[in-house]
């Protein structure tokens, strides 16, 4: 029972991270219908900003946590956020009205080029991060095995929720929030109210790469250790989730990222380590046959 | 007379190497309903959607107010104070009718939003009662007035209507064009109407374009399109064999 406790409080830390990621992928589907293939690799950038910016702040003398910490935040998302922008603008834009594939091929070279990049520009080895944040709480300890819950565990479920509850915000109530859905509606009849289509799909690109960065971020505390190569295995769990939650949902990719942690992590627990991406995968698999919609999503219904 | 309100001149529509309209001249005045009709495929509402710059003309001009919004982008074009009401009404499914009408609202900043909503409920008091209901559970009819009503809130100078009578039950029908013939006479207000009910369309309208295979073919005051025989044959008494015969 101890051993479960932890289990889902690591479950729900890595599923957090998850559907920070899975955002980015059902939001570029859901208006442009089209799968993000480069998202991972720029979640991947984002943590290396992340890791630039905080050996900066240490050079120039910022130590204290809370404070670098913030301001890792703010650059990470930034910088990443004008990634997003950049790879829409350069990658995807002139594709539009292509035929469907063209901008799936694109994406794939994208991520290849972003991987390629940090690899010859950062080197392929891994990259560590002293663990900034230390320290938790003990929940349970009675006998041998004591139920943890660390400082930075609670800090990444604290920051998903309260970005999700200001991304739910921006989308249920604000001017951008209602474009962003006319867009994902109908997007021909999006421009024909005067939405300016162009700016709203470069501002979906953007708010999407931030919240990688955080993930990012998240990422680089929660494992210290950063490589070229982590954006496209947590992409795909990413997208994964976006799928099993049904991909276009939004609450979908929330939920979907947090099962793929539990999952994972769970499947990790009990079963093998090795295979936990297999576990992952495997649910790819089995939702894209038994479940295409996913837990959330809408059944394709074209009314006329 | 004045200059128009929209002047279309030369207009040459393509889809990838297909010509959809093949130089196409059409004015619509200040104050004025301007009917096109056409059988289907003849390119009313690529000529709709030229209009709103999507798809854009590869040539020839399309003047509103006097200036040339040819190349504009779609949502500056719209900014312009165009208004549609497009083909299939295109609400959108997952929003409430007050959101979709927010929507048509946008492009005027909300400064006078009330006062519109007002105005479109007063016309169609039926999406008064609807209002909390989302827009893909709607009637056909009522997708319809909300299309219009969308289309109204953005103040629009132009209303561009795309075959508001498709698929309506008759009384609907007459519901939705004596709105139409409402916000023309009441409010002068100048619309452009493509439709397939020719008989309906050309006896509202002040004047009428017959289009046929992307070019004009005849145009005059409504009533008398109305007696044409070629228009008669083509598109009232049988109208089967259409296009042939109004060439």
């Amino acid at each position: 029972m101890d051993y479960f406790l932890q289990q889902l409080i690591n479950g729900i830390a890595l599923g957090s991270i998850y559907g920070l990621v899975a955002i980015g992928y059902t939001m570029v589907y859901g208006i442009i219908g089209m799968i993000n293939f480069a998202h991972g690799d720029v979640f991947m950038v984002g943590a290396f900003l992340a890791l630039i910016a905080f050996l900066a702040l240490v050079a120039i003398g910022v130590t204290a946590v809370p404070l670098a910490l913030f301001l890792v935040l703010l650059i990470a998302m930034l910088l990443t956020a004008l990634y997003g922008w950049a790879v829409e603008r350069l990658a995807y834009r002139p594709l539009r009205g292509s035929f469907r594939l063209a901008p799936l091929i694109s994406a794939i070279g994208m991520s290849i080029v972003l991987q390629n990049y940090i690899q010859i520009t950062q080197g392929a080895r891994v990259k560590p991060l002293p663990p900034l944040i230390t320290g938790g709480y003990t929940l349970l300890d009675h006998g041998g095995f004591a139920v943890q819950l660390s400082n930075i565990q609670i800090i990444i479920v604290f920051t998903t929720f309260v970005l999700m509850l200001a991304f739910s915000w921006l989308v249920a109530a604000t001017r951008l929030g209602r474009d962003m859905r006319a867009c994902e509606q109908d997007l021909k009849m999006a421009s024909l109210v005067g939405v300016d289509v162009d700016r709203t799909i470069s501002l979906t690109f953007v708010i999407g790469a931030a919240l990688a960065a955080v993930a990012g971020i998240m990422y680089l505390l929660y494992y210290g250790v950063i490589d070229f190569f982590i954006g496209f295995v947590a992409g795909v769990k990413a997208f994964t989730a976006a799928v099993l939650g049904g991909i276009g949902s939004l609450p979908g990719a929330m939920l979907g990222g947090l099962l793929i942690g539990l999952i994972e992590t769970f499947w990790s627990a009990y079963f093998s380590i090795e295979y936990k991406d297999v576990a992952s995968f495997s649910i790819l698999v089995l939702v894209l046959i038994f479940l295409p919609t996913g837990i959330l999503g809408r059944p394709e219904v074209e009314k006329v | 007379m004045s200059a128009p309100l929209l002047s279309i001149r030369g207009v040459k529509t393509f889809y990838g190497n297909i010509m959809a309209l093949a130089g196409v001249d059409l004015d619509v005045c200040e104050g004025e309903i301007v009917t096109l009709i056409g059988a289907n495929g003849a390119g009313k509402s690529t000529l709709m959607m030229t209009i709103c710059g999507t798809p854009q003309a590869r040539e020839g001009t399309i003047l509103f107010e006097g200036r040339d919004i040819t190349r504009l982008p779609t949502h500056e074009i719209i900014r312009s104070h165009i208004a549609q009401a497009p083909e299939g009404r295109r609400i959108f499914p997952r929003m409430t009718v007050y959101e979709n009408l927010q929507l048509g609202a946008a492009v005027t900043g909300f400064a006078h939003f009330d006062q519109d909503l007002k105005r479109v409920f007063t016309l169609f008091p039926t999406l008064a009662e609807r209002r909390e209901q989302r827009g893909g559970t709607l009637s056909g009819g009522e997708q319809q007035m909300l299309s219009i009503g969308r289309a109204l809130m953005s103040r629009p100078r132009l209303l561009l209507l795309d075959e508001p009578s498709l698929g309506l039950a008759p009384l609907l029908v007459q519901q939705i064009f004596e709105a139409i013939r409402n916000l023309n006479e009441r409010e002068g207000l100048a619309i452009f109407l493509v439709e397939q009910n020719a008989h309906h369309a050309l006896k509202l309208a002040h004047r009428g374009y017959v289009l046929v295979n992307g070019l004009i073919t005849l145009e005059g005051a409504g009533r008398e399109l109305l007696e044409r025989p070629e228009v008669r044959e083509a598109y009232l008494d049988g109208g089967r064999r259409r296009t042939e015969q109004a060439r």
